[in-house]
This record gives structure tokens, sequence and C-alpha cells, in this order.
């Protein structure tokens, strides 16, 4: 289930960027890059537990499921939280300066 | 148990290895393109370690959602000894093994993807520069 989410986060994220980019400056890149990257790992992850239990990983118990599900969902907000403090450092716009430095 | 420790360890060589690239790269060459088969605009194509990065904002973005993971299922914790499978020999052993299996597997995998990214964007990148050939320069 946090395999799934993140999977979808990261393909919602790269839907954004390609409508928005190349002009965009909102370092949308950036989160498709993380949320694919945790998607490759966690891919990997599920290989090997699929290895190690069999089919059993296709049917977990639904406490199991909503567990995991909290923990993708608290996932995709610390990915958001992650890029929104990069977006706010590299101020690519300018707005967190300008409002530093009044004219 | 750790295996985020891999890709983690992968993120901070290729990171290394951007600062230095960045500062030994030189100014891009200016080369005709089309982008639609139809025109063709200037332009100038992104540096290597423009695409390393792409490498790097994998294997950090995973590695710190993974951590995070992590400590969620409490197997790293925010004191010493920081992983809690280091507390005995036996869990030791099977984060060891967690790390050299799914962990270097994690770190292929990544680096694969990029690789498969790295060969598109040439491929791409080639196409764009034979199509701007084929066409009148632009005004």
């Amino acid at each position: 289930m946090t395999l799934l989410t993140t999977i979808f986060a990261a393909i919602i994220c790269t839907v954004l960027w390609y409508i928005n980019a190349p002009e965009s400056q909102m370092n949308t890149g950036i989160l498709c890059l993380m949320y694919w990257g945790a998607s490759i790992m966690w891919f990997v992850d599920a290989v090997f537990e699929y290895v190690e239990i069999g089919s059993e990983y296709f049917t977990p118990a639904p406490i199991d499921m909503l567990n995991d599900f909290y923990l993708g969902l608290s996932v995709v907000a610390l990915g958001l939280i992650i890029w929104l403090v990069v977006l706010l450092i590299k101020d690519p716009k300018g707005v967190v300066k300008a409002v530093l430095f009044k004219k | 148990m750790a295996c985020f420790i891999v890709p983690a360890t992968e993120a901070v060589i290729t990171t290394v290895a951007t600062k230095a690239l960045q500062k030994k790269e030189s100014q891009p060459e200016k080369v005709q393109v089309s982008f639609d088969g139809i025109t063709t605009t200037e332009a100038v194509k992104i540096p290597f370690s423009k695409k390393l990065k792409w490498l790097n904002n994998l294997l950090w973005g995973g590695s710190a959602l993974l951590a995070f993971e992590h400590v969620w299922h409490g197997e790293v914790t925010p004191f010493f000894p920081f992983l809690t499978a280091t507390a005995n020999p036996v869990d030791a052993a099977e984060m060891l093994q967690e790390m050299a299996t799914a962990g270097v597997g994690m770190t292929v995998l990544v680096t694969a993807v990029w690789g498969a990214m790295l060969a598109v964007s040439h491929m791409m990148e080639k196409h764009a520069v034979k199509s701007a050939a084929t066409l009148p320069p632009a005004k």
C-alpha cells in the first residue's frame, strides 16, 4: 500500500511537471524524482518480500493495509514538506527575497 | 532494517562527483534543434552534471523517505545506537544481510533507471539536432 501510494504521488507529480514545464519555476522535478526514487526502492523491497512470503504478499490483513496506507500518506506529506523547504530556500521566483527586502 | 544506508552512501558519492564536475565543465556550445520537426531554434544541451543531479535527487529523495519508513517501524531511533538492530549480534547480522541484498538491489535499480533516462534523453537530443539539420536555419 505504501508502494502504491508513492507510485500514484509520483505519477501525479510527473503529470503536473509535464503540464507546467519547461517555464515552471516551482521545482516540481525534484518532487517527481524524490517520489520515483522512493517508489523504485519500495518496489525492490516488495520483490524481496514476495520472494520470502509468496502470494500471501497480495492478501494483506485489512489492519496492515490501513497502517501501510497511513504510512504512505505520511511519506507523501514528508516529501511535500521537503520540496516546500527546497523551494523556499532556492526561491526561484524571488518571492521570499522580495518579502525580506521591501523597496 | 537499514537498507536505505546503501543508496544514501551512493548519493553522497554522486553529490561530491556532481560538485567536482560542475567546476570542471566548460560553457556548453549552442546547437540548432527542432522540437516539433517544423521550426528550428538555437539551444544549448544541458551539461552532464545536471543529469547527474537527477540521480542525486532519486537517491537522496528515496533514501530520505525510506529512512522515515524505518523510523515509523521503530528500526531507526534519534538516539544511540540509532539502528535498533545493532543492539544484538543476531539482528545486526540480519541487518547487514538486508543491506547486502535489498539495499544493493535498490541502489542498482535506481542507477539502472537513471541510466535508461540518460539513454532516452541522449536519443531525444540526437533526434532534435538531426531533425533541425533537415530544416532551414532559424532567423
